[in-house]
């Protein structure tokens, strides 16, 4: 076994490990703290892969900005400890067997499919901000500001789904 | 990393069926949500994984994208679940059953 299958074996064992403890842990807190270690993970196979930018983006926003804005929502409405009962007990055996077929079909699919020829060997230049700016500032530009868009029209709307409703008015 | 791609795109996999289950067994709206977000970040890997194979950078615009995208999702999404909790005093997905037939 070379090195570098040791790192992604290991490396997949934590971010498997991680996944099934945020699935399976009772606080919802545990859940964040545990997502936000297989989020780690994912960015240093993005680090390996040559992605050096995304694997900071995916970093600060998605493990910074994204999973402190759900803690901070489990704290304020203090649902560490909702549990919810079972309605349906069929619901969980059904979906395990469903998720068991579905991980079935795609192991199918990735046995049946042609072995990949190993990947050219890229620079370090490859994936690096430069590179991934150049390309966004140039043929992606336009979805670039409608993302600015959408974040600002998810901003409002967010306040205005949280708002207060307002008093009704003074006699 | 010099692994072939089959065996990320394996771990991409489990880590998207992972999510699956999530969504399917969780009642908790926030544990649902982490999910999905779970289920975005395997679709990531993947992307990330195709970009490499093919030296190619558009696919890590792609997740530059998503990333983007995600954000202002779970902004709306959480805002919703908190108006939920707001007028249930529960997050559990079954609690919300007002429009049942």
């Amino acid at each position: 076994m070379t090195i570098d299958q040791v790192i992604f074996f290991g490396l997949a064992a934590v971010a498997v490990w991680t996944a099934a403890c945020m699935l399976l842990s009772g606080n919802s807190v545990y859940s964040a703290l545990f997502l936000v270690l297989n989020f780690m993970t994912v960015a240093v196979f993005f680090l390996l892969l040559h992605a050096a930018f995304i694997a900071l983006m995916q970093v600060t926003v998605y493990a910074g900005a994204i999973m402190v804005l759900f803690l901070f929502v489990i704290m304020l409405l203090g649902a560490e400890r909702l549990e919810t009962r079972p309605s349906l007990p069929w619901q969980a055996p059904v979906a395990v067997a469903l998720t068991v077929l579905l991980l079935g079909l795609m192991a199918l699919a990735l046995l049946q499919a042609p072995q990949a020829a190993s990947p050219p060997v890229v620079g370090p230049a490859f994936g690096s901000p430069t590179a991934v700016g150049d390309l966004l500032f140039s043929e992606y530009v336009l979805p670039f500001e409608v993302t600015s868009l959408l974040l600002l029209v998810a901003m409002v709307g967010a306040i205005v789904l949280t708002r207060r409703p307002k008093r009704p008015e003074a006699p | 990393m010099n692994v072939p791609t089959s065996y990320l795109i394996g771990l991409s996999g489990v880590l998207f069926g992972m999510g699956v289950l999530g969504v399917l067994v969780r009642r908790n709206a926030i544990v649902m949500f982490m999910s999905v977000e779970l289920m975005l970040n395997a679709a990531n890997l993947a992307l990330i994984t195709f970009a490499r194979q093919w030296a190619d950078v558009e696919g890590q615009i792609f997740v530059f994208f998503i990333i983007g995208v995600a954000a202002a999702e779970v902004a709306v999404g959480l805002a919703l679940i908190v108006a939920i909790f707001k007028s249930k005093h529960s997050i559990d997905v079954d609690q919300v059953s007002g429009l049942r037939g």
